[in-house]
């Protein structure tokens, strides 16, 4: 009668009846908590598959009506009939514009935070620090119309300059006409990754251990010979990580680029010239004209922004995961 | 290459506080002199200002006279960074650069210094290595990190750090505190060795270490918390374990006290 297949043990020992284990494996506040938190774990995967197959979803509609190539047409007529659009230039604008975004702002916010966390009197870096917050607290459509507003009129003196020197190479001639190009959106997206890189660097290299630094002065290090010996190879994964932040918040802005980017659909060899695009900057621009097949290829362009934006994190775990054995963490 | 100190009239202070005050002593080269004395006395301040690494420290400030042989570390236009080349030290934690390899960590100093040639410091590493009697366990894995080395051969390996770059005087500053009875022994006989070569000064809470690695022994004591520590005596360390001639000295060293 009894159907267990170890029923010569069970009978005699009941396990649940022991005092202690029920006592403490059933407490109401944990089994809240257990819930709590598995619920939002499963929660966020839940709305990250449900993302995931909208997006996939929509994407495989508009493919379905392309006629043109969705990776390598030069043109935007989603709305046409037939549709055709290709993200080569939403693609090339987007990383370029990153990138320049990244070289101009991670040097620059590197060395503002060492200048708050080893180099300033504390009079003058808690200030700074505040002034950096408050760069990260403008919403981005201000970024956008200061930069339409100030910085495109500005700069055309600047690239003419860079045309006179630096011409010859291609990527940096200029024509003429108001600078709305990718090379300006670069220049605003730096300014507005500025912030959150050099927090976050900033507070890598506040934990940097006094141990190291004291070692490196002991040993006759400069100021600077202590930031490269102790600070730098300790913050270094934290680095990357704030720029990855960064790079990031610049891949998928939208407003900014927007307001400042004069958009077409050419690949420019030069960066100074207007012309260009964004994933971000497409979508918005055209969200709201579009009809079903346009929302959809525009959704189309989303997915392909998110899959980018996920091989860079990849990319920045990789980089930090290789070099783990001489990390910081080890100390 | 080993010089002597001579300090004279010293007092050094944490912002308004008055941390150390009117120190006097002489340290001959190629001895080992010790600092015992209770918590707070300002032992370890006091090795600090001797290679102005006080002066780093936020609000940290000395007056007072340190002669390195002929030269006064405190004059003004003296480069702390280059007082700091020729007098090493070796804290209380092992802190070998966690990022650098072992061969990277050695050549550290050396690097800082100028630049050289590889085999140049090949040598340099493999003879420090040597002097800390470290070589014969790392010398397979030289470009593995510091940082995966027990304790004590970390330790050892800052020791290596410390005398690759030829010091005139090394500060060890309680280097065995954080270290278990065989790696503190392996230190200690290190010790010995090195000063054949180098001034060594050598902060310790472990009464039976100064008298087993040093030649002279100093006492510090402070009148009250708060109040700044003092000098209370140096002399030949037999003399200070046997005979010292201050009251509080005898109090101290033999448990009835701190």
């Amino acid at each position: 009668m009894d159907i267990a297949p170890t029923a010569s043990a069970a009978p005699q020992n009941p396990p649940p009846k022991d005092p202690s284990g029920k006592d403490s494996a059933t407490r109401p506040g944990d089994r809240i908590f257990l819930g709590l938190s598995r619920g939002s774990g499963i929660a966020l995967l839940v709305i990250m598959a449900a993302i995931a197959v909208f997006l996939t979803w929509r994407t495989l509609v508009a493919l379905a009506e392309n006629e043109g190539n969705f990776l390598t047409t030069f043109e935007w007529s989603a709305n046409a009939d037939p549709p055709v659009f290709g993200i080569a230039v939403l693609a090339y604008g987007t990383i370029v514009s990153s990138i320049i975004a990244m070289l101009l702002a991670v040097p620059v916010a590197v060395g503002i935070a060492l200048f708050i966390s080893h180099y300033a009197p504390r009079r003058i870096a808690t200030p700074l620090a505040y002034v950096v917050d408050l760069l990260a607290a403008v919403p981005s459509i201000i970024y956008g119309l200061w930069g339409a507003l100030f910085l495109v009129p500005h700069l055309t003196g600047l690239y003419e300059w860079f045309d006179q020197f630096l011409g010859w190479t291609g990527i940096l001639s200029y024509d003429g006409g108001a600078p709305r190009s990718l090379f300006t959106v670069g220049i605003l997206l730096a300014i507005m990754i500025l912030p959150i890189v050099t927090n976050v660097s900033r507070e890598v290299f506040k934990q940097s251990p006094k141990m190291q630094e004291e070692a490196a002065l002991a040993l006759g290090a400069t100021r600077w010979e202590v930031v490269r010996m102790a600070v730098l190879p300790f913050g270094r994964s934290g680095v990357i990580s704030a720029s990855m932040l960064g790079l990031g918040r610049a891949l998928g802005e939208t407003m900014a680029v927007a307001t400042v980017l004069s958009p077409n659909f050419l690949i420019n060899v030069s960066l100074l010239n207007p012309g260009g695009g964004t994933f971000a900057q497409n979508i918005a621009a055209g969200f709201k004209e579009a009809g079903d097949i346009g929302r959809d290829a525009l959704i189309a362009s989303g997915l392909v922004l998110f899959v980018i934006t996920l091989l860079v994190n990849g990319a920045a775990r990789l980089i930090i995961a290789r070099r783990k054995e001489y990390s910081g963490a080890n100390a | 290459m080993a010089k002597r100190i001579d300090v004279s009239g010293l007092t050094a202070y944490y912002g308004s506080h008055k941390a150390i005050e009117d120190i006097s002593m002489s340290v001959e080269p190629r001895s080992v002199t010790a600092f015992i004395g209770p918590s707070g006395c300002g032992k370890s301040t006091f090795l600090r200002t001797l290679n102005r690494m006080h002066e780093v420290t936020p609000g940290g400030r000395v007056e007072g006279k340190v002669m390195l042989d002929n030269e006064d570390l405190y004059a003004g236009g003296v480069d702390p960074v280059s007082v700091r080349r020729t007098i090493g030290m070796v804290f209380q934690r092992p802190n070998p650069f966690p990022t650098m390899s072992i061969y990277d960590n050695v050549a550290a100093g050396l690097r800082l210094n100028g630049s050289y040639k590889k085999a140049q410091l090949d040598d340099v590493v493999e003879k420090s290595l040597k002097g800390a009697n470290l070589w014969n366990e790392v010398k397979d894995r030289l470009n593995k990190p510091g940082s995966g080395l027990s304790g004590g051969q970390q330790q050892r390996l800052c020791i290596a750090r410390a005398i690759a770059v030829e010091p005139q005087v090394l500060l060890m500053d309680e280097p065995c505190s954080a270290l278990d009875p065989i790696s503190t022994l392996a230190i200690e006989d290190l010790i010995c060795e090195l000063k054949e070569r180098f001034t060594i000064v050598i902060v310790t809470h472990n009464m039976q270490q100064a008298a087993r690695v040093s030649d002279r022994t100093a006492f510090f004591n402070l009148a009250a918390v708060g109040q700044p520590g003092k000098l209370i005596e140096i002399d030949d360390t037999e003399r200070i374990f046997s005979n010292p001639s201050v009251q509080a000295t005898e109090d101290y060293i033999s448990g009835r006290f701190g």
